[in-house]
Parts: C-alpha cells; sequence; structure tokens
C-alpha cells in the first residue's frame, strides 16, 4: 500500500478514485510518563516518553487508515493529512486521513 | 517561608538546567541543517521541482516534543500581565519545529530519498500545567520522499 501526502504520484495514473479514508486513535498517557513530564516541566528539554507515545499512536491511525483502504479494495492513499486535538486532559486524539485510489501498474 | 525557598530553587534549576539544554540543543540543529541542507532537497510545493520518472515516494514524518523550564514559563507568566512578544516561548517553539523537520530529513536520508516534497508542519499543545499554562508541545513534520530509482533498486 502506497501512502503519500501528495496528490499525485510521479508516473503512475490514477484509474480509480474510492473516496476518503480514515483513521483516528485516542491515547492516554501513563502515570510514570506523567511523572516524568512534571520533572521535566522544570528543567526543559524533549519529553521523548511523550514523542514516542505520539508516534506510536500516530502510527496506529495511519494502520486504520490503511486497513480501510485496504477493505475499499484500494492500492494507495493520497494526499494524507494528520491531525492533533487533545480531548481531556492527558488525552489526545490522533488522526489520520486521506483518499484512497486504484492506482494502475506502472 | 518553605514555599518561597522552594519556588527560588525551582526557578534557579529552571534557569539553569534550561539555559543549558537550550543551547546545547541549538547547537545540535544548527550543525544538523548545515550537514542535511547539502544532501537532501526540502520543497514545500505539492510538485516536486524535478521528477525525473520512476521515482519511489513514500511518506515521511519526524515529530517531538518539547517543554519549557520552570523559569521560562514564570517570565511568560509576568509577560502575561504587560502583554507582548513571549521571547520564552518563541525559541521553544522555533527549537520543536527545527527538529521534527530535522528528524523527518533524517529518515528520509535513511531511506535513499535525494528529496522531500509537500512539507507539511503541525503543533499541538499537549500538556497543560497548572493555571492552564501551556507546558509542552508537540510539532510533526511530515512529506513525502522521492527515492530516485537507483537508491531505490539498492
Amino acid at each position: 500500500m502506497l501512502v503519500t501526502n501528495l496528490e499525485i504520484v510521479p508516473g503512475r495514473r490514477i484509474a480509480r478514485h474510492l473516496g476518503l479514508v480514515q483513521g483516528s486513535t485516542v491515547r492516554a498517557k501513563h502515570v510514570g510518563r506523567d511523572l516524568m513530564a512534571g520533572i521535566k516541566n522544570i528543567f526543559g528539554g524533549e519529553l521523548k516518553g511523550y514523542t514516542e507515545l505520539l508516534q506510536e499512536s500516530r502510527d496506529e491511525a495511519l494502520a486504520r487508515m490503511q486497513a480501510q483502504a485496504e477493505a475499499v479494495g484500494a492500492n494507495a492513499v493520497l494526499n494524507v493529512r494528520f491531525s492533533t486535538s487533545s480531548v481531556a486532559q492527558g488525552a489526545a486524539e490522533l488522526f489520520a486521513y486521506g483518499t484512497a485510489v486504484v492506482l494502475e501498474d506502472g | 517561608m518553605a514555599d518561597l525557598i522552594v519556588f527560588v530553587v525551582l526557578l534557579l534549576l529552571g534557569y539553569g538546567f534550561g539555559q543549558w539544554a537550550e543551547k546545547r540543543h541549538y547547537r545540535s540543529i544548527r550543525e544538523r541543517e548545515a550537514r542535511l541542507r547539502r544532501r537532501i532537497l526540502l520543497v514545500q510545493s505539492k510538485y516536486p521541482p524535478q521528477v525525473g520518472g520512476g521515482h519511489r515516494s513514500q511518506l515521511v514524518t519526524g515529530s517531538v516534543v518539547v517543554s519549557v523550564d520552570y523559569f521560562k514559563r514564570f517570565l511568560a507568566g509576568l509577560r502575561n500581565l504587560f502583554g507582548g512578544r513571549v521571547k520564552s516561548y518563541e525559541s521553544l517553539v522555533d527549537r520543536a519545529r527545527r527538529e521534527a523537520i530535522l528528524r523527518m530529513q533524517e529518515q528520509a536520508l535513511g531511506l535513499g530519498a535525494d528529496q522531500v516534497v509537500n512539507l507539511k508542519l503541525e503543533t499541538a499543545s499537549i500538556y497543560k500545567g497548572r493555571r492552564q499554562a501551556i507546558g509542552s508541545i508537540e510539532v510533526l513534520a511530515y512529506g513525502t520522499a522521492l527515492v530516485p530509482p537507483a537508491a531505490a533498486g539498492a
């Protein structure tokens, strides 16, 4: 499955549009990480735990989006966008969406 | 009295470590930017400047969560009284953006790409401390890495 945030794929023709596909996940951080973040909030610097957590969650959202694209018979997702929003204190939603298409072999 | 001592200690710790960490981070950012600029082309446009044909494309991302230190948060709190530029947060956002872009470029370089097109940036504040002060932000940079045919085959 080809995933890209371009609207076209260089050198390949789009045979069919299958519409919007999306994937999302809501994650909360656990207490240990929260504690570390509290300490980091005094010293400043990167919160590696959060970086990893958000990266994992984003991969999960992407995977769900790809699963949906596969289900409708697509072989590529174009024009992918990400969005993050904090739903509640300590929880964030990661959202990925794009256009499912069928690309001709090339 | 004890409260005041704790406050001053936190302030000093924040100032000391915060300044040190920021200087170190900026040095590493500048170094990596100088190194990557010559090796990988970064374009904001949707369309690659030189489509050779046969390029393989792949989504690349880079993200970072950075927190502000206690001293800077205190400064920003003072700023809220008078209004104006909050310099202490400007450097935070700047560092986070540049770091995220660098990580994305490093991932692209690892794939053997020679350019990254359609760069998008997203910023979210993910941790809200007391009194709704922004504690840390996340920046995500993403784009499409184009891998030339020679590198793709290798």
